[in-house]
């Protein structure tokens, strides 16, 4: 094994090193005068082991007894079909891993679970199961999911039979599933022979069967790989790599390079995608086509690799044109299978706590619910009216535990309400206003900007891993005093709050240091109370915006974070990073929730759904996963980006989500019916901000390309196909017209554009840094 | 993978993986070394998509050495590729070999520690917030709305603009429109020198621009301004600079404009031709042509001319009253037509010299264009840096322009048939002009070039060889001449400037015949209008010896006008530079646009706004 695997492997080592620091870093951080997340939601906190078995009660999860401390997530993706004797096939593997690896205890416990059940560990994709439930299951967690990741992701799901060494099996064993199969000299005849088939079959079936090269491609040149014919790999590659679709050109520059069974061990992207299996949808009618065509052949080696890498879901009806299947594919595992969006959303929005301005009687308002009578509905709010109802589509008020609203928030909440009246009504004939925040002398790099809700403060995240915090209005930025000097104030006074600020410190920035890598992430609560990074060197943190230090950095990703987000609710929010999992954390807990695991890459952008139940994530590998928060389920699956997901926004009725990427396009997605709605073609860069405006009625996405281009998305929504025949096919068209969408391009010079925001009266704010060269 | 395939990426060859091994005192195996070389390879490419990782996370387009040591570091490897650094850097090769590297300068610690000049840290980042664009347009301004076209620019070119227009107008009419500015030729004038410091700007790409930049510059030299009718007015030198600008934009901007050429012509060729246009019209006509080069005088102007002439002829010979001020602009379209011509005369006996002599060797020096423009295959392109020349005046730069047109063969006319013809409408006036700078003395093409001079400029077997100094003494001569020339509202002559002129050309001019010349013509400025009148009627009969009278019909009106404005414009950008040692000072009085407008300085003034917004 080469040396890099090694090294690789080690790595959940440090976990253990960390595990000590872990524990007490919120309890020691949490400043003197609050205790950060506390009390944000003190019936939170002691609720919270109560919280498990309610969860539970009402989760209509399959996840049986592990929720305690860390759901695993079972993609349907991976975890059906394997046979259960591998799965203690892979136990064992992994257990051989962890006592390798000198972790007696989590070896014990998986011991434990293992032999109890391992009926529940074959649904769960890390295999290693996350129930370690109890007392110190935190670090076990962790760092099972960790193994996972790095190693021991592979097992599960091999399908081949590992015949010999079944007590000494080893983590390479996974590779045998390209076990010699066939003559590699037929390889190129096999492969070709197909390629003239499809060739000639009729133009509607030839689409369909198109989608078999690149998979079989793939599979094919892995094999040849692995069993050790060199030359013979790089023939076929150099034969066949220029018949694949263009938008594989990245995973083919991958596979150009690797010529040597020493380097699939190392390459954690390509094993995954020779465990996971390739989706492909095909009518029945192109796949009993091909079926002929393999058996008359006896091309038995194609045939096999269908059978075991590829997943060929079969659906009556029309076969697909080729501009159909080009709008789904993409993605590095294939499309998406049907059943996996079948499940359902609650997408509507949460009825909002209905506040009066003389607060009086809300305090029952937040735990309300569906049924309950309303007995002040004459004198609310006109702008409340929307959420007077109960949406259909809605999740139970208290499906997810939230935050109890606190005077502040009520305060916020009306503001928020008198801003709104004066929001102006945006349309194609009446565009925003768009403010620029550039950046000067970013020499070092900015990398992440949020803005609060209220557009009152502006935070951007460096490259030199620093957080500096700007204030957007005149109002300077304070700190708390010290704790000597709050004894001295009289605690009785009106106007405490103000009383302890330190004037000394007001100043327009503010730096926060304590990073030790490039911040990728900055995201506010939408309190103002705290800002969350995320950065390099595997950390979350929060800070404090009333004292500017750090209260707590969030350990368990160990890998680089690429994105975080708090949930609109605050309390909870969600992270993602190179270790291919997004984490679902609340600000009182040092461990994460939940872990969502299923993307094969990195999670490179992570959202809250505007009713905290979900939580949207985008991959490096091309994909888009809706995640439900309550169990960890994947419920949304969605393929058609051509390239690494870097921005994703949720309408803010909930329904729709917009995703950008690399590839230049927006892609928008109708959560219920899980479709792909629309495509917006115009930018040619990555795009790295997307937003809509408050009313949902223009959506604005920032781009590399120093553009920002506004869009109108009620059109792209009133345009779908929302029949009953596409909503259960799942075949959609798009219509090709992104120009009449565009409604408006504008440039800023030299400043790529970073993030975007609409105020509460729907001016659009833009952030970039300037840059000069 | 062939070799093809395997050239897009960089390879670590066997040999280096051997040497680095010896150099560390390990003896590979050749099998070895191969299989090293291969992972070696192998694991670069995979850093390499890892670091890419990195970069896009950063949001920038550049790949760092910060981020490969990231990704290094991720696969726990030890980072070895040393520091990063903000700015890029430049790979430089090796003559010898494929071999590329960074440069890595070395640093006088001590010097550097010793330095008086400490380098200023770098500023402190911040943020600056400015409306971009307001309800979707880009309506920046408080006052008025921007013109349409001004909505797609960027924000900094929207500064850009807006700097611009608050420096020369300090009002908002159209970047390209000048027909919305008024006719006030302060305005104009203004507009002329931005669109000069644009079409100078080496950073701005015009593009399409470039066209309505050609025809607002068009307007400038063709309308008949309202201002015009007032004598007082010096749309002349407005019309001199606009036709120097368009020379100037088909020089610079030749590859853009090129298919506007002939619809230029076309349309001076129209003006000329229609009688009933104002006789300023006719004079931007003919110092259009002029600035268009000699190829366009002798396509269009000298073809007009016989028709033209009628008209102009009966202007300057009437001698009412009533059409004294009509006669003084014809006077001054004459001098116009005077000069292209005579440019054109010369230009084609030089273009025959230079043809006959292999079209090498003649004009070292001189028509700063001479090198350039025979380089340059382009259908027209004046000569290089016109403007980086000593500011000659207008008249320089014109022949710069003129000088600049294509070799080509067309020559349907024969130069002494030319001459000829044009010698029957000038007269004297031509024969002298042209004989002033007669740089051919002992050209070959003497057989058509001798005659001629022989029987009209009894100077000319003058040994008059030095091109070199010719050409800057036919533009003295140039200058000179308007201060004899009899317009209506000719300001009082500096008196610095009869002596300091005609001394600088004389001191320039090693021919003793051009000497005597200046001579002459300076010590008869007696000589009145009335006097030169004259010329006209006679001018159709050879008058050979009267002396050099028509020398004061050369571009009149230049130094006219309102001299005050051309220098209160210059300084309201930034300071012009001091005009160079050649004119004497008070040149730049009667100049005042010589191509020195610097452009506008950028400056970032609206930046200066507080973050806060009324949100």
């Amino acid at each position: 094994m080469c040396l890099w695997c090694r090294i690789r492997q080690k790595i959940p080592k440090k976990k253990k090193t960390y595990y000590a620091a872990h524990v007490m870093t919120p309890l020691l951080s949490a400043p003197g005068k609050k205790m950060a997340a506390v009390q944000d939601a003190p019936m939170e906190l002691d609720a919270e082991k109560e919280t498990k078995p309610e969860i539970l009660s009402d989760g209509t999860s399959n996840l049986s007894g592990n929720t305690a401390s860390g759901t695993l997530s079972s993609p349907p993706l991976t975890a059906g079909g394997a046979p259960k004797q591998e799965d203690q096939q892979t136990l064992i593997a992994v257990l051989q891993f962890l006592r390798r690896n000198k972790l007696t205890e989590s070896v014990e416990i998986l011991r434990r679970e293992a032999c109890l059940e391992d009926q529940e560990d074959s649904q769960t994709l890390d295999g290693s199961g996350g129930g370690k439930g109890d007392g110190d299951g935190g670090d076990a967690n962790s760092l099972l999911s960790r193994v996972s990741i790095a190693s021991a992701a592979a097992p599960q799901s091999t399908l081949t039979p590992i015949p010999v060494k079944n007590d000494q099996p080893d983590v390479s064993v996974v590779l045998s599933a390209y076990s010699q199969q066939g003559d590699p000299s037929l390889y190129q005849v096999y492969y070709s022979s197909l390629k003239n088939f499809i060739e000639s079959v009729l133009d509607c079936h030839r689409a369909e069967l198109s989608q078999l090269f690149y998979p079989l491609f793939v599979h094919m040149y892995l094999e040849l790989v692995y069993n050790n014919h060199e030359n013979k790999a790089k023939a076929f590659f150099e034969k066949f790599s220029g018949d694949q679709e263009c938008y594989y050109q990245d995973d083919l520059r991958i596979l150009c390079g690797l010529t040597k069974k020493e380097h699939l061990k190392g390459n954690e992207a390509l094993l995954d995608f020779r465990t996971s299996r390739f989706v492909l949808r095909i009518s029945r009618d192109s796949y009993q086509l091909l079926k002929r065509h393999l058996q008359e052949r006896h091309n038995n080696q194609i045939w096999n690799i269908i059978q075991e890498h590829l997943y060929i879901d079969i659906f009556d009806g029309m076969p697909r044109s080729k501009s159909q299947i080009d709008s789904m594919s993409g993605s590095f595992a294939g499309e998406t299978r049907r059943e996996v969006n079948k499940a359902k959303v609650f997408y509507g929005l949460l009825k909002e706590p209905e506040i009066e301005v003389p607060l009086d009687d809300e305090d029952d308002e937040a735990e309300n619910e569906e049924g309950k009578p309303k007995k002040k509905k004459t004198k609310k709010d006109s702008m409340g009216s929307k959420s007077k109802k109960q949406d259909p589509n809605a999740p139970q008020q208290n499906r997810i535990p939230l935050p109890e609203l606190k005077d502040s928030d009520k305060l916020d909440k009306i503001m928020y309400m008198k801003e709104s009246t004066k929001r102006i009504r945006l349309g194609p004939e009446n565009l925003p206003s768009i403010c620029f925040y550039s950046f000067l002398n970013a020499y070092q790099g900015l990398t992440a900007v949020d803005f609060t809700d209220d557009s009152s403060l502006l935070a951007g995240g460096f490259a030199d891993s620093t957080v500096r915090v700007w204030s957007a209005t005149p109002k300077k930025l304070r700190k708390v005093k010290s704790a000597a000097e709050l004894n001295l104030i009289d605690k009785e006074s009106d106007d405490v709050l103000e009383r302890i600020m330190d004037e000394k410190t007001a100043s327009e920035s503010k730096n926060l240091y304590g990073h030790s890598g490039p911040v990728y992430g900055v995201s506010f609560s939408p309190d103002r109370n705290y800002l969350l990074s995320s950065s390099e060197d595997g950390t979350v943190r929060l800070w404090s915006l009333q004292t500017f230090t750090c209260l707590v950095g969030y350990k368990g990703h160990n890998y680089p974070v690429w994105d975080t987000h708090f949930s609109p609710f605050g309390y909870y929010f969600v992270s993602g990073g190179h270790d291919r999992v997004a984490r679902l954390w609340a600000t009182d807990h040092y461990q994460p929730l939940r872990i969502f695991a299923g993307h094969l890459a990195d999670v490179t952008c992570t959202r809250f759904h505007p009713n905290s139940n979900y939580v949207v994530t985008g991959s490096t590998d091309r994909t888009i996963r809706l995640w439900d928060v309550l169990n960890g389920n994947c419920v949304r699956f969605f393929t058609g980006h051509k390239g690494p997901i870097h921005s994703l926004a949720f309408s803010p009725n909930g329904k729709f989500l917009a995703s950008g990427s690399t590839d230049g396009r927006v892609l928008l997605w109708d959560i219920g019916h899980g479709l792909m709605i629309g495509e917006l073609k115009g930018h040619t860069d990555t795009i790295y901000a997307l937003k809509f405006s408050r009313d949902g009625e223009i959506l604005a996405s920032g781009s590399m390309d120093n553009t920002v281009r506004l869009w109108d998305s009620m059109k792209a929504f009133d345009d779908m196909e929302t029949d009953d025949f596409t909503a259960a096919t799942g075949h959609i068209h798009l219509p090709d017209n992104s120009q009449e969408l565009l409604l408006g391009m504008y440039h800023s010079k030299s400043t790529p554009v970073t993030h975007l925001h609409f105020t509460r009266r729907n001016l659009l704010l833009a952030a970039g840094a300037y840059n000069s060269q | 993978m062939t070799e093809r395939e395997e050239r897009r990426f960089a390879e670590v060859p066997r040999e280096s993986i051997k040497l680095m091994a010896e150099s560390t005192g390990v003896e590979l195996s050749e099998e070895v070394a191969t299989l090293l070389a291969e992972d070696v390879c192998y694991r670069l490419r995979e850093a390499t998509q890892n670091s890419s990782q990195f970069m896009r996370h950063a949001k920038r387009r550049k790949l760092s050495v910060e981020d490969f040591n990231r990704a290094l570091r991720w696969s726990n490897t030890e980072t070895v590729c040393g520091y990063g650094a903000q700015d890029a850097l430049p790979f430089r090769p090796l003559k010898e070999g494929e071999l590329f590297f960074v440069e890595d300068r070395e640093i006088n610690l001590v010097e550097l520690a010793l330095a008086t000049n400490i380098p200023k840290g770098c500023a402190e980042t911040m943020v600056r917030v400015h409306v971009s664009y307001l309800d979707g347009k880009g309506n920046l301004e408080p006052q008025g709305t921007v013109p349409t076209a001004v909505q797609s620019l960027s924000e900094d070119l929207l500064k850009y603009y807006q700097q611009i227009t608050r420096a020369i107008l300090g009002e908002d009419p159209h970047l390209m429109k000048v027909k919305s500015v008024s006719h006030d030729l302060d305005q104009l004038n203004r507009l002329l020198h931005m669109v000069k410091s644009l079409v100078q700007n080496p950073y701005l790409y015009l593009g399409s621009y470039v066209r309505s930049l050609v025809s607002s510059v068009m307007y400038c030299i063709l309308e008949p301004l309202a201002a015009s009718i007032n004598p007082l007015n010096d749309h002349w030198t407005l019309r001199d600079y606009a036709a120097l600008l368009l020379s100037h934009i088909f020089w610079t901007h030749g590859d853009l404009v090129s298919g506007l050429y002939h619809q230029i012509l076309l349309s001076l060729q129209k003006v000329l031709s229609d009688p009933v246009r104002p006789l300023c019209s006719h004079y931007g006509a003919v110092v259009g042509l002029h600035a268009l080069g000699w190829k366009a005088v002798e396509r269009v102007l000298y073809p007009h001319l016989p028709a033209y002439w009628a008209n102009l002829q009966a202007v300057l010979d009437d001698y009412s009253v009533s059409n004294a001020q009509v006669k003084a602009d014809g006077h001054k379209v004459y001098g116009a037509i005077l000069v292209a011509v005579e440019r054109l005369l010369k230009m084609k006996a030089l273009s025959l010299t230079l043809a006959a002599e292999g079209g090498c060797a003649g004009l070292p020096g001189t028509a700063t264009g001479a090198v350039g423009f025979r380089e340059n295959s382009l259908g027209l392109s004046p000569p290089p840096e016109p403007l980086s020349e000593p500011p000659l005046g207008i008249a320089s730069h014109l022949q710069a322009g003129g000088a600049g047109c294509p070799w080509e063969e067309w020559t349907p006319v024969s130069l002494p048939a030319m001459y000829c013809e044009l010698y029957s409408f000038f007269g004297d006036s031509l024969a002298v002009r042209f004989s002033t700078d007669p740089p051919l003395g002992g050209a070959p093409p003497s057989g058509s070039r001798q005659p001629l001079e022989g029987r009209k400029e009894p100077a000319s077997g003058a040994p008059n060889l030095e091109n070199t100094r010719k050409m800057p003494q036919l533009t003295a001569s140039m200058n000179i001449s308007p201060r004899q020339d009899g317009s209506p509202c000719m300001e009082p002559q500096p008196p610095s400037l009869a002596a300091t002129v005609p001394g600088r050309s004389l001191a320039r001019s090693s021919s003793s015949s051009s000497v005597s010349r200046s001579r002459s013509s300076s010590s008869r400025p007696g000589r009145s209008t009335s006097q030169s009148r004259d010329i006209f009627p006679k001018a159709r009969f050879p008058l050979p010896q009267v002396g050099p009278p028509a020398f004061s019909f050369i571009i009149g009106g230049r130094q006219m006008g309102r001299r005050c404005q051309g220098r209160r414009f210059q300084t309201s950008f930034t300071p012009t530079p001091p005009l160079t040692t050649l004119p004497p000072r008070a040149y730049a009085h009667k100049l005042p646009v010589i191509g020195r407008v610097s452009k506008p300085v950028r400056r970032w003034t609206c930046s200066h706004y507080s973050l806060h917004l009324p949100l």
